[in-house]
């Protein structure tokens, strides 16, 4: 679960991160108040969404009056910030910002431990960065046996070559997000830049922390906001969602269910690969029931995007007669009515083979046989409309 | 012999009084793997199936029946809990299937298991099985074959395609690995690529990744300086979605873009063959093996 900008800043404030003062508002009005109450010239107003790269995506602007401030926030409110639509922004002080340092803590999955990165040259470029002078970017693993200790935001400062006067700050910064990455299990704590001010301090001026979804049941503070950041998603992924399936809509016109992440995945492919475009990703799961196929196939009979549904099962756990008599329910209970290109193999395959021919339909045992009527069959249906 | 597991493991399954430890309990008994213990604190004292004895603890689990493998089923916020009990149990093989637990958790366990110099399998996978002599876990027995090809992969189901390729090929199977999705496993491609290289009877080996990450680049890596078998990869997510960005900070670890065609190159130029639909590659290990044996 992602946290907006000035959640994470909260966040960061109450925990010795230093952040600008700011305010969040959603119309001009409360904007007016924002820019009078933070006394600056000149604000910063930034798009709450969750989506990165807003900034190159016009999601960050200036203002260098009131009149000014209203005027940025009345164009940013219903703003669409890479798909997502802006409802809040946060008005801050624009900062005198003499470098952009970069802090970040993740999870190094072939190190197998929590990693601090850092750079010198931090800014909305850090990737390209980490791309052409790798060198410019240090990482710190964290022992387990040891977790963190001073002395490693000493080390990580030094590598980075934090100005001296400021290293001991830094350090303290490194040590107190590495405290949060924990407390709220994270999977991401980002600042990017900590700016480095004219003025001498280092401050976090963006800030991002990501809750693992899996943690969600013990990091209770945030469990219950999860289920209306649901809203954020497009109508059939949040209905997906509710119904405990994988659900990632596509642009093309084969429905695609799959059972298991990897095989779902393997079938988009193959599809592309015979020259059709999947309109979605669905992994039913990898041990799924009668009622969870139906309401898979139910997700899939309610976007007109798709043209025919391709099922895709491979049946370890799950069984096939369970997965065909899902699709005879979703034909007379939920009036599918789109063609249906279907593979079975694996557990009870000739009972769900039995219970399709029973109602005039069959199934293919290779996938990859299967896979081409898919695509065959979309381009007939779009040859004749 | 085959890898990790055979006819001769003693398997203890933590959680065996729960919904999935039970049904899986139940199947890995049909499939004729020697469940030998359960352990559920709290019902300790009681039979498990009529036969096998459950224990309120992993030591006195051990201590009354040998066993020499646990199979984790307990739910996510008790798993790291269950884990390092088994380990710190001395058992040298803990397969840990429980799905959802928090990053945090499964880092202290596998750091812990690595210092003690015992193997975790997992979490979030599927398990494991040498067909025809044992299955830690939860793969469905009726797509292996006894036989000479070793598989390992990220992925669950898409395992089971390609070993029901292999079988229906006639390419039967060493051991198959399932090394789970998580971003914190006990065993990666490296470690299984080490033990098939090793075995005697596996003769080649399929490695099935995904995108994202850079396990599979460092998989090719170790390929080309220690592999002398034959190695086929399939790699799943040509197609797939541009995921959810995680910050910068995910591109930056892995220093790869994570893509289906990078880990490609990076195979191709360790002289792995990668195939680009799953039928290809019992296509593919049957014609390496042809070769070998030319």
């Amino acid at each position: 679960m992602k946290l907006f900008e000035h959640e994470v800043k909260e966040i960061f404030r109450a925990n010795g991160i230093a952040v600008p003062p700011g305010r969040v508002v959603s119309d001009p009005a409360g904007a007016v108040v924002a820019y009078e109450w933070l006394h600056v010239p000149s604000v910063v107003i930034k798009s709450q969404v969750l989506v990165g790269g807003r900034g190159k995506a016009g999601g960050i602007r200036f203002a260098a009056s009131a009149g000014e401030a209203a005027e940025v926030t009345r164009n940013l409110m219903g703003f669409n910030v890479k798909g997502e639509i802006v409802k809040s922004v946060l008005v801050e002080p624009r900062l005198d910002i003499s470098k952009e340092l970069y802090l970040g803590i993740t999870w190094d999955r072939s190190a197998r431990a929590p990693v601090i990165i850092a750079s010198a040259s931090g800014g909305i470029n850090i990737e390209d960065v980490a791309h052409e002078s790798p060198e410019a970017i240090k990482k710190i693993h964290i022992d387990p046996d040891l977790g963190f200790e001073p002395f490693v935001g000493r080390e990580l400062a030094a590598k980075v070559g934090i100005p001296r006067e400021h290293s001991q700050k830094f350090a303290e910064i490194t040590g107190h997000m590495y405290a949060l990455f924990v407390r709220y299990d994270a999977e991401l704590v980002e600042s990017n830049p900590l700016a480095l001010t004219g003025d001498g301090k280092l401050i976090a001026a963006d800030a991002r922390l990501n809750i693992l979804d899996d943690a969600l049941f013990r990091q209770k503070e945030f469990g219950a906001k999860a289920s209306d950041r649901l809203s954020e998603l497009p109508l059939l992924e949040r209905k997906a969602k509710q119904l405990g399936v994988q659900y990632v809509e596509l642009d093309g016109s084969v429905g695609i269910i799959g059972n298991g992440a990897g095989l779902t995945m393997a079938t988009l492919d193959l599809v592309k690969y015979y020259g059709g475009e999947p309109a979605n990703f669905l992994d039913a799961g990898g041990g799924s029931s009668e009622e969870s196929f139906l309401r898979a196939l139910g997700v899939l009979a309610e976007n007109p995007k798709v043209k025919l549904i391709f099922v895709n099962i491979l049946a370890g756990i799950t069984r096939c007669d369970d997965v065909a008599r899902a699709i005879v329910k979703a034909k007379t209970e939920l009036g599918l009515n789109k063609p249906l290109v279907i593979r079975l193999a694996g557990t009870n395959e000739s009972e769900g083979r039995k219970i399709l021919s029973e109602n005039g339909m069959s199934a293919y045992s290779a996938m990859e046989e299967a896979a081409k009527e898919a695509v065959r069959v979309a381009r007939a249906g779009e040859a004749s409309t | 012999m085959a890898i990790l597991i055979d006819e001769r493991t003693k398997v203890l399954v933590q959680g065996i009084t729960g919904r999935e430890g039970g049904f899986h309990a139940q199947q890995m008994i049909a499939y004729g793997t020697k469940v030998v213990a359960g352990v559920t604190p709290g019902k300790g004292g009681t039979l498990f199936g009529g036969n096998v004895p459950v224990f309120d603890t992993v030591e006195e689990a051990v201590n009354a029946t040998g066993a020499n493998a646990s199979v984790i089923f307990v739910p996510a916020p008790f798993a790291k809990d269950a884990a390092l009990e088994s380990i710190e149990a001395d058992l040298p093989l803990t397969v840990v299937i429980t799905e959802h637990i928090p990053t945090y958790d499964a880092w202290r366990f596998i750091s812990h298991a690595g210092r003690k110099g015992k193997r975790v399998i997992g979490p979030n996978c599927p398990g494991l099985i040498s067909p025809e002599r044992s299955k830690v876990g939860i793969m469905p027995g009726s797509v292996f074959e006894r036989g000479v090809v070793g598989v390992v992969s990220r992925s669950g189901t898409l395992t089971y395609e390609i070993a029901y390729q292999l079988t229906k090929a006639g390419l039967g199977q060493s051991t198959v690995i399932g090394i789970g999705g998580d971003p914190i496993i006990g065993t990666g491609f490296v470690d299984a690529l080490e033990l098939f290289n090793k075995d005697r009877v596996t003769r080649a080996v399929v490695l099935i990744g995904e995108i994202g990450g850079n396990d599979e680049e460092m998989a090719a890596d170790y390929i080309s300086k220690e592999v002398r078998k034959p190695v086929v990869a399939y790699i799943a997510g040509r197609t797939a979605p541009p995921g959810k960005r995680m910050g910068h900070a995910g591109a930056i670890v892995s220093g790869s873009e994570g893509t289906v065609a990078a880990k490609a190159e990076s195979f191709k130029a360790a002289g792995v063959q990668v195939a680009v639909t799953p039928d290809e590659v019992p296509r593919l290990v049957a014609s390496s093996l042809k070769k070998i044996s030319a």
